[in-house]
C-alpha cells in the first residue's frame, strides 16, 4: 500500500503504519471499553448484510423444499409449513435438458468470451502505452472507459439502435439498395453479439489494470534490450509480455473460477428477441424457473448448484493462484 | 492530466526515448487506424443519439430515422419528457433512489470502515471475516426475492436500495485507505480527548474526501442504472425507474404514448411543436446517459490514478 498514488494524494499522508493497539496486556472489559464505538459503527452496515445477503443465503435451502407460496401468508410461513423433499428438486433439475442446456450455453460463453474477449484490454493497453504524446492518450483512455458506466440496458438499447432491424446500419444500407441482416434476433450470431457488446462496455476499463502494470515495467530494460540491438517486437516479446504475466496468469484464473457468473441482465434483456436455445444461461433459466414459472424450489435448487459449483471453482482457482505464487483474492494468512 | 505547462513545452523532441527507433509509417498508420476505429465505435452512436432526440418530425423523416448531421436545435422531445406523464415520474423515481441509496450506502460504508480500520480492536477479525465472506457467499435470486417481498417490500422503492445497499468491495477499498493515515495523526486527537465519532467526521473524512466521493460515485451509478430490481420488485406503472422505460420504448418497441400533457409542446421561438417519438426516444437515452456522464470526469481523475491502483499493487 506504501506506494500507492492515492496516499500521495491526500497530501497528508506519508508512511501508512495502521494502529496496532497492545492487545495482550488489556483485559477484555477494558477492550470493550475502549472499542465499542468503533463496534458499533460496523453494526448497520452488518445488519444489512444480515438480512438481504446472509439470510437469504439460508434461505436456498428452500432447495429441498416443496416450496409453496400459498401455503401461509408469508413466505416464513410459507416456508414453515412446505412440505420437505430431499433431493427432488435437485433430481427433476438433473433430469431436465433445458437445465444442461443453460449449463452448456454459460459454458460455452465462458469460453468464447475467454479466447476473444479476455485478450482484448490487454492489446489495447499495449497499443495505448505505445503512444507516446499524453494527450492523445488520455483522450483515447477517457473515451475507451466511459461505457463501464452505462447500464446493461443502455448499452443493448444502443446496439439496438446501430445494429437492430431498424437501427442505423440497416438504415443506411436500404437507402443504398441492400438489405441489412437483423443480427439482434439472428441466434446463430448471438455469441458474437453479446461478446461485442462485452467488449464495448467493458474492454477499455479493463484496461486499466494492464496499463498499471506496464507502468510498472522498469524503462531500463527496454533502454538496456534497445543497446543490445533488440527490435520494438523482441522488446514486446522479452520485457512487456513478462512485465505483464503476472496479472494475465492471475486475471485468467479469476475468470475461470467465476465461469458460471457471465451476466444476468445482458442475457434477460435479449432472451426474447434471439430465443432461449441461444440466450438461456444459468442465471436466467434460475429466474424463469423459480419467479417466471412459480417453480420455487427448482429454481432456488438450479441457484445452489450454480452457487457450490461457483465457490468450488473460485476455491480452486486461488489454490492453483497460491500454487503459481500469485495473490489470489483472498491471501493464506 | 495535461496542464498548461505541458502543452506549451517543445513535446517533439521529449517524447522519443534516444534508444527507440523512429516509428514506421505502416506502424503509425495502422495504429491511428485502430484507434480512430475505437474511438468512433464509441463516440458515433452517443453523437447518433444526441442529435436524433434535438431533431424535429421533418428531419427525422427525410433522413429515414436516425440523424447523423445535426440540421436543428429542437428540444421539443425534452421539454415533453419532462411536462408530467410516464418519463417525468420515472426520473424522479431515479433521482430518488439515487440520493436516497447513495447517502445510505455510503455512510453506512464509511462507518463500518472506519470501525474496522485499526486491527487489534476487539472482534476485529471475525467481524472482518464477516464482510469478506459476502465475496464468497452468494445470497442466491429466488431466496432474495422471498425475503425482500416477505418484508413487504413489494412496489416500495426501498426495494430498489436496501438489497444492495453495502458493497463489501467499496467497503475494503475505504477502509484500505483509511488504515493508510498515520496513527500518530489519529492518536495524538484521542490524547487531547476526541472520541471516535469526532476523530472520523473531523480528522479522517476530511483527509479521505476524493476516495469517499468516489465510492460515493460508484454507488449512485449503481442506483442509477438499477434495473433488474425493478422487475422483480415494482409492478406500480408509477414507480418505474428510467432503466425500464428505456427498455420499453427501444428494446420492447413502445410507443412513447404517455408522454408530456399532450401530443403538443410549446417552444419558445418555435411555437407549438409535436415531438417525434424516435425524439422521445432518444432523449429518454440521453437522460439515462448523463449522470454517467457528470460522474466520470471525477470518476476518470481520482478512481483510475488512485483506488484502482492502490488496489492493484495492495
Amino acid at each position: 500500500m506504501s506506494s500507492s498514488p492515492i496516499v500521495e494524494e491526500a497530501g497528508a499522508v506519508t508512511a501508512p503504519a495502521p494502529a496496532v493497539h497492545t492487545v495482550k496486556t488489556m483485559s477484555f472489559g477494558a477492550r470493550l471499553r475502549r472499542d465499542w464505538p468503533l463496534m458499533l459503527m460496523c453494526v448497520p452496515a452488518m445488519l444489512l448484510l444480515a438480512v438481504f445477503h446472509y439470510l437469504p443465503a439460508l434461505g436456498n435451502v428452500i432447495a429441498f423444499q416443496d416450496y409453496n407460496p400459498f401455503a401461509g401468508d408469508s413466505p416464513l410461513q410459507a416456508f414453515l409449513s412446505s412440505e420437505w423433499i430431499g433431493f427432488g428438486n435437485f433430481q427433476y433439475l438433473f433430469e431436465t435438458t433445458a437445465f444442461w442446456d443453460s449449463v452448456r450455453n454459460t459454458l460455452a460463453i465462458t469460453a468464447f468470451q475467454l479466447v476473444f474477449y479476455f485478450p482484448i484490454p490487454i492489446l489495447l493497453a499495449m497499443l495505448l502505452n505505445s503512444i507516446l504524446s499524453p494527450r492523445l492518450r488520455s483522450f483515447v483512455q477517457s473515451v475507451v472507459y466511459l461505457p463501464h458506466f452505462f447500464s446493461w440496458v443502455l448499452v443493448v438499447s444502443l446496439f439496438q439502435m446501430m445494429l437492430g432491424g431498424s437501427g442505423l446500419i440497416a438504415q443506411t444500407l436500404r437507402e443504398a439498395g441492400m438489405t441489412a441482416p437483423d443480427v439482434m434476433t439472428n441466434p446463430d450470431t448471438f455469441m458474437l453479439l453479446i461478446t461485442s457488446q462485452a467488449i464495448w462496455k467493458d474492454a477499455g476499463w479493463g484496461m486499466i489494470v494492464f496499463l498499471a502494470a506496464l507502468a510498472a515495467v522498469d524503462p531500463s530494460l527496454y533502454e538496456a534490450a534497445a543497446a543490445d540491438g533488440a527490435g520494438r517486437w523482441r522488446r514486446m516479446w522479452h520485457i512487456t509480455l513478462p512485465g505483464l504475466r503476472p496479472v494475465i496468469v492471475l486475471l485468467l484464473i479469476l475468470r475461470l473460477g467465476d465461469a458460471l457468473n457471465v451476466g444476468f441482465e445482458q442475457f434477460y434483456l435479449q432472451r426474447e428477441a434471439v430465443g432461449r436455445d441461444a440466450a438461456e444461461v444459468l442465471d436466467t433459466y434460475v429466474y424463469y424457473q423459480g419467479i417466471g414459472v412459480q417453480q420455487w424450489g427448482v429454481g432456488a435448487a438450479a441457484g445452489l448448484f450454480k452457487a457450490l459449483i461457483g465457490l468450488l471453482l473460485i476455491l480452486g482457482a486461488n489454490k492453483v493462484a497460491h500454487k503459481l505464487g500469485e495473490q489470489g483474492i483472498y491471501s493464506k494468512s | 492530466m495535461t496542464t498548461a505547462a505541458e502543452t506549451l513545452k517543445p513535446r517533439r523532441p521529449s517524447l522519443r526515448p534516444v534508444w527507440e527507433e523512429k516509428p514506421t509509417l505502416a506502424g503509425q498508420i495502422g495504429k491511428g487506424a485502430i484507434l480512430t476505429l475505437v474511438v468512433l465505435v464509441v463516440v458515433v452512436p452517443l453523437w447518433v443519439v444526441v442529435v436524433t432526440s434535438l431533431s424535429s418530425a421533418d428531419t427525422i423523416n427525410n433522413a429515414g430515422g436516425y440523424v447523423f448531421l445535426p440540421r436543428e436545435f429542437n428540444p421539443s422531445a425534452y421539454v415533453a419528457i419532462f411536462s408530467g406523464g410516464q418519463v417525468t415520474d420515472a426520473i424522479l423515481v431515479s433521482t430518488f433512489v439515487t440520493v436516497v441509496g447513495t447517502a445510505l450506502s455510503l455512510s453506512v460504508t464509511v462507518l463500518a470502515a472506519y470501525g474496522l480500520s485499526r486491527t487489534g480492536t476487539l472482534l476485529h477479525r471475525p467481524i472482518l471475516f464477516y464482510f469478506l465472506l459476502t465475496f464468497l457467499i452468494y445470497p442466491g435470486m429466488i431466496p432474495t426475492y422471498l425475503v425482500v417481498t416477505g418484508l413487504g417490500l413489494k412496489d416500495n422503492l426501498l426495494s430498489l436500495i436496501v438489497p444492495t445497499a453495502v458493497s463489501a468491495f467499496n467497503l475494503v477499498v475505504l477502509r484500505a485507505f483509511f488504515m493508510s493515515i498515520p496513527s500518530e495523526l489519529l492518536d495524538s486527537a484521542r490524547i487531547d480527548g476526541a472520541g471516535e465519532w469526532r476523530i472520523l467526521f473531523q480528522i479522517v473524512l476530511p483527509l479521505s474526501r476524493a476516495v469517499t466521493a468516489v465510492v460515493g460515485l460508484f454507488y449512485a451509478v449503481g442506483y442509477w442504472n438499477s434495473f433488474f430490481n425493478a422487475v422483480l420488485y415494482l409492478d406500480r406503472n408509477d414507480l418505474q425507474p428510467v432503466q425500464r422505460i428505456l427498455q420499453q420504448f427501444i428494446l420492447a418497441g413502445q410507443a412513447p404514448t404517455n408522454v408530456g400533457s399532450g401530443a403538443v409542446v410549446h417552444i419558445p421561438g418555435l411555437g407549438y411543436v409535436a415531438p417525434p417519438n424516435l425524439a422521445i426516444k432518444m432523449a429518454v437515452v440521453v437522460i439515462t446517459l448523463i449522470p454517467a456522464l457528470i460522474v466520470y470526469p471525477f470518476v476518470q481523475r481520482h478512481f483510475t490514478k488512485g483506488v484502482i491502483v492502490g488496489a492493484v499493487k495492495g
